[in-house]
């Protein structure tokens, strides 16, 4: 497979969140405003790409017991790197993001890109699927986002896009409209899927 | 924060679920959900990890690595502190209650990796909780992702026999009976406010 391939295939038609429901719980808590998804999502690429890097490279000298311990250990050092980074430039999106920055470490992508692709393939093809799949987790991010952001606030990374007459949805602040988005975009691309296969 | 440890146990199960609020925990939410009695399992191991590890935890935050100052290593130290806790339970319940291995053994490793009990953790140290507060915090917050999933479980039982959308079946339906079950749950949140 070449490295292009590589990226495609991770970041949309094996994404990992409409296709493997992995990595839910970040992907609905931080996408009421498409600010802290983008973010979100550059650090989930950035923690992804490093630690897949990372696994692969010291693959042939993990003994196989304790290679998810090794894993965690890992992409929980790029966490707080990512987590340091933050809350030194970016205080104020840092605090609305709160413990989701943290939770990247629980996140299921990491681990499952880790086990599933690092674990048996080259340093570079590692770092290019990490990337993939980084990026397939923050297009879903920034499409929720999108729905949640201008009908909740009327606006688009801060920018105000209807006017002051807007009534403001609340029920889009709220966390149900999350989950309906979420199920709605799943519905949407597995509809396409089965078109497509006929 | 001066809330009574007693408000924020019943808070942490009604108005700010963890589950259904914080989106904590969905990965196996959504994958064992299936059967009510593995759902049982599995949210009863939860709730008892839960409640032991966020005060395991305060105790390892404030007492080591608040005065050696090394707070920037809490992610790592918080999951190290849930893995060997989640191991040595395995350990223990194999060696002296093997029945009770047999049901609940088998959800212990999922365990490790729920983001729910590492996201109280974060909250206990983010919202400065005391240690009671941290205990009850923690034990009513697993109650609630108990709650949650069980639910989950008894609605998609019921659902096996009706006909869903091709496009909708497995995560797509179970994501908007979630949804539906979120905003029945925003019902209460007039009653204690939990930030």
């Amino acid at each position: 497979m070449n490295k292009k391939d590589i990226f495609l295939v991770s970041a949309f038609r094996e994404n990992s969140v409409w296709k493997q429901i992995l990595g839910i719980c970040s992907s609905l808590a931080v996408t009421n405003l498409m600010m802290n998804s983008l973010i979100m999502g550059l650090g989930v690429i950035f923690a992804l790409a490093l630690s897949n890097m990372t696994i692969s490279l010291i693959r042939s000298y993990t003994p196989r017991s304790i290679r998810m311990m090794v894993q965690t250990l890992i992409i929980a050092s790029y966490v707080i790197i990512v987590d340091i980074f933050l809350k030194a430039n970016l205080p104020v999106v840092s605090k609305q993001l709160g413990p989701y920055v943290g939770l990247i470490i629980t996140n299921c992508i990491l681990m499952g890109r880790a086990e599933a692709f690092a674990a048996k393939n080259t340093p570079i093809d590692s770092f290019i699927d990490g990337i993939g799949a980084g990026v397939g987790y923050t297009l879903v991010l920034l499409a929720i986002s999108f729905v949640r952001e201008l009908f909740g606030f009327g606006t688009l990374f801060g920018f105000g896009i209807f006017g002051a007459w807007w009534t403001k949805w609340s029920i889009m602040v709220m966390a149900p409209s999350a989950f309906f988005i979420l199920a709605m975009l799943i519905w949407i691309i597995n509809n396409r899927y089965y078109k497509m296969k006929g | 924060m001066e809330i009574s440890s007693f408000v924020l146990f019943w808070a942490a199960i009604f108005t700010s679920n963890i589950l259904l609020t914080n989106f904590l925990g969905m990965c196996s939410y959504l994958s064992v959900s299936k059967e009510i009695e593995s759902s049982f399992g599995l949210g009863v191991a939860v709730a008892f990890v839960l409640t032991i590890t966020s005060g395991l935890n305060w105790i390892v935050y404030h007492l080591i690595l608040v005065p050696l100052g090394l707070v920037y290593l809490q992610f790592i130290v918080f999951i190290i502190v849930i893995a060997a806790f989640v191991q040595l339970l395995e350990l223990l319940v194999e060696r002296y209650t093997p029945a009770l291995y047999y049901t609940l053994g088998i959800f212990l490793p999922l365990i490790t990796v729920n983001c729910a009990i590492f996201g109280v953790s974060l909250f206990m140290v983010i919202r400065d909780y005391s240690f009671v507060q941290s205990m009850a915090f923690g034990a009513g917050s697993g109650i609630g992702w108990l709650l949650a999933i069980l639910m989950l479980a008894g609605i998609r039982a019921k659902l096996k026999e009706r006909l869903v959308p091709i496009g909708l079946q497995g995560a797509g339906i179970s994501l908007i009976i979630t949804g539906i079950m979120a905003l029945a749950f925003i019902g209460f949140s007039g009653i204690v406010n939990v930030q």
